[in-house]
């Protein structure tokens, strides 16, 4: 037996099972083999006293750029994995808008082994639906599956023909993946910068309609209906694409929906004063977006949470609104944001965001994970609930910190997380790893 | 001293009735500068003055560099093409090259809307906005102001439409700030396809046809059409714009008031505004020209620290 570890006394919360209560959690030899109350530390092994901390399964987070291959001065997968273990997750999904673009088993292998390098988080490839994102060739989603792949994704660009994807949500089925779009209308959005209403109109920015991506959620809701495959909506951000994911839930359409934590938190007021932090795509829209999102993740009919974690160079984002690069980190900021927001704004039980960060995207992603049942591996987050924090990216572990949260002050902090039993980020130590 | 306009002028958006007040009056003494055989006052001697300018621009660059050597300031003109802009260097390193020659104020025009926001968070020189994107354009609304008023008497309850592109337009946005700010009731009027998101909600009044909008103001400032509206597929067609939303004499001969006609130019003759029209007796096209340099004088005169009690005297050398 190497390894064990006793985590007394917490919250345990594992919403696989609809647990939640205080008991004590072991894990040995990478594995969790006890959840319960009094449990007896085996001989030699460590114990921590985690009363008043929530236990959970390690959160999850299915869109992420890496920059790696390319932008590696922006993030490598290593870098990215040690800011994903520090926000509290233990998986992770990247995109693969990368340069060359991750669309062949080579790319997704190469993925799969920097992150077994890194030995972090675990990073799941997502592999392009066509060759070099262009829209136009069916990428090889079999042979990429085949090399670790978990889905196929066009992201950073929508899919903009409607047969090509079509035909991708009816080639992945044979797979068992999802077809995540970025869902917008490219001839709409074109030369958008930010959400278009009266904020846009006051800045003289052109702006991107919510049309843009609603356009896309009904075509694709309807394309997944037509086909029978799986489509996941990227970063959905305007109550009408609830509306419209909600019809197609209502109707048996295989259909999942991601949000993140800052379409959940800010407005277009963002962009006043031409902050390029809050710049990305799609935009940040209005209060009653937000409302409907909110409303929206609560219910079910968006399923889980994602970061959408962009990485982009300092001098990159000094630029004017325009010139600037779409996007902005999330991964180390994640949690304690739709924490502080959500749970301590009365929208969701400590138990339904874990649920919304962990065990949800688990599924829909058909990942290992989200689970703390005894015999799965121990991908295990403790979380501070009390414990308030500032946003400081400089200490970020990320290369990038291109955050619109710089100097907010944020309740609930990540401060232990095991993946497959071994501890990956402990701010109880002396020094992160 | 009452009021001051600051570090920047970047736009009317953000300053208070006061301070578009305080530059109006100060541009006052300052036109006639411009009528004297010696046109010359000694306000900003010393000072270096950079135009900055990322766009093409004529008649704003020459007005803004007239007010500057009228002004006495020494100035050097900085033109997008062929400078170090062209070869890729950025805002931020353009404007940090310029802080380290040590220079007093920036004149910058840039396509991008909030480039001289940047600017001027990033630079200790006063930063005055020649225009950014779509955003604003103080100064030629200044310059507008001043010549509603120098027509009319005053500024308060007169109805003021905007005609044509508002959308991309920098002038309409400063204009609406402005002339809301100072009590007007705003207009404008236009297709659909070039009218901003959510335009009412800044206190202005829609107008879809010409004909009502004549019917209803004291004063129309016609916009210039860019001829790449046609093109990026906003209007048909330059024809079919004149015969529907063109400022022609028939349309004006309806009003039953004179109306003011203005026009920031550069003008498309046939297009936004009949030759009829821009050539009439009600129109003040090249006032607004003439204003421009006073206005620019006074805005320069005021970032650098003078005090409006003594522009007067400036003008005579004698602070």
């Amino acid at each position: 037996m190497t390894g064990a570890l006793l985590l007394q006394g917490g919250r345990v919360i594992d919403p696989s099972r609809g647990l939640d209560q205080v008991a004590d959690l072991l894990v040995v030899d990478g594995k969790i083999t006890a959840v319960g109350a009094g449990i007896a530390a085996p001989a030699g092994s460590e114990v921590r006293n985690v009363a008043g901390k929530i236990v959970a399964p390690g959160l999850v987070d299915v869109h992420v750029h890496m920059r790696e291959p390319g932008n590696e001065d922006e993030e490598t997968v290593a870098s990215g994995a040690r800011a994903a273990v520090a926000g509290g997750f233990t998986a992770v999904c990247a995109m693969p808008n990368t340069d060359p673009v991750t669309d062949n088993q080579a790319a997704v292998g190469f993925i799969v082994r920097q992150s077994v390098r890194a030995g972090l988080a675990r990073v799941y490839p997502i592999g392009a639906v066509s060759v070099g994102q262009r829209g136009e060739k069916l990428a090889e989603f079999g042979e990429m599956v085949g090399a670790g792949a978990v889905a196929v994704s066009d992201d950073g660009r929508p899919v903009a023909s409607s047969h090509l994807m079509r035909t991708a949500l009816e080639y992945a089925r044979t797979f068992g993946i999802p077809v995540a779009d970025h869902c917008e209308d490219p001839t709409l959005a074109a030369g958008g910068v930010m959400h278009e209403g009266l904020v846009a109109s006051r800045l003289g920015l052109k702006g991107i309609p919510a049309a843009a991506e609603e356009i896309m959620v009904g075509r694709n809701c309807l394309l997944a209906g037509l086909t029978g495959g799986h489509v996941h909506l990227c970063h959905m951000s305007t109550r009408g694409s609830v509306e419209l994911i909600r019809r197609a839930k209502a109707q048996g359409i295989r259909v999942t929906a991601e949000v993140t934590p800052h379409h959940l938190t800010l407005t277009d007021h963002a962009c006043e004063g031409y902050d390029t932090h809050a710049k990305m795509n799609p935009p940040l829209r209005e209060a009653a977006d937000v409302a409907a999102l909110r409303a929206a993740l609560k219910e079910g009919v968006i399923d889980c949470i994602a970061s959408d974690h962009a990485p982009h160079a300092y001098d990159e984002k000094e630029a004017a609104f325009d010139d600037a690069p779409f996007g902005i980190v999330g991964l180390e900021t994640a949690f304690a944001v739709a924490h502080t927001e959500l749970v301590l704004g009365g929208v969701l039980t400590p138990p339904a965001l874990i649920g919304r960060m962990s065990t949800e995207p688990a599924k829909i992603f058909h990942l290992p994970g989200g689970t703390l049942a005894v015999g799965a591996p121990a991908d295990v987050v403790v979380l501070d609930p009390a414990a308030q924090w500032t946003v400081e990216p400089a200490t970020f572990r990320s290369k990038s910190h291109n955050t619109p949260f710089a100097g907010r002050t944020l309740t609930g902090r990540v401060l232990l997380t095991l993946v497959a039993g071994k501890t990956v980020h402990d701010v109880g130590a002396p020094k992160t790893l | 001293m009452t009021a001051t306009l600051g570090k920047d002028l970047v736009g009317l958006e953000h300053l208070t009735p006061e301070q578009i007040r305080l530059i109006l009056d100060t541009a006052e003494p300052f036109k006639e500068v411009s009528e004297r055989p010696i046109k010359k006052v000694p306000a900003l001697r010393g000072k270096t003055i950079v135009n900055l300018f990322f766009e093409a621009s004529t008649r704003t660059r020459i007005s803004f560099e007239f007010a500057e050597k009228r002004l006495s300031a020494d100035t050097v003109n900085v033109a997008a093409t062929g400078s170090s802009v062209s070869k890729g260097e950025t805002l931020v390193d353009t404007a940090k090259n310029l802080e380290a020659m040590r220079i007093d104020m920036v004149v910058i025009r840039h396509p991008s809307s909030g480039a001289a926001e940047f600017l001027g968070q990033r630079i200790r020189s006063n930063v005055v906005n020649a225009g950014d994107g779509k955003h604003e354009h103080p100064t030629q609304a200044l310059l507008d102001l001043l010549t509603i008023r120098d027509k009319h008497g005053r500024i308060e309850g007169l109805k003021v439409c905007l005609v044509g592109d508002v959308l991309h337009s920098r002038v309409a946005r400063s204009n609406i700030w402005g002339l809301t700010k100072l009590g007007a009731q705003v207009g404008v009027c236009g297709p659909y396809t070039l009218m901003p998101r959510g335009i009412e909600e800044l206190g202005v009044k829609f107008f879809p046809r010409i004909e009502d909008a004549i019917e209803w103001a004291d004063v129309l400032n016609v916009l210039r059409l860019q001829l790449e509206r046609m093109e990026k597929g906003f209007i048909p067609s330059l024809r079919e714009y004149y015969r529907v939303w063109g400022v022609t004499p028939e349309r004006l001969e309806r009003s039953p008031r004179p109306v003011t006609i203005m026009h920031p130019g550069p003008m498309n003759r046939g297009v936004e505004i009949d030759s009829r029209v821009a050539d009439g007796p009600h129109s003040v096209i090249l006032d607004q020209v003439t204003n421009g340099v006073a206005v620019r004088m006074a805005v320069l005169y005021l970032l650098a620290g003078g005090r409006p009690e003594l522009a007067d005297a400036a003008k005579r050398g004698a602070e």
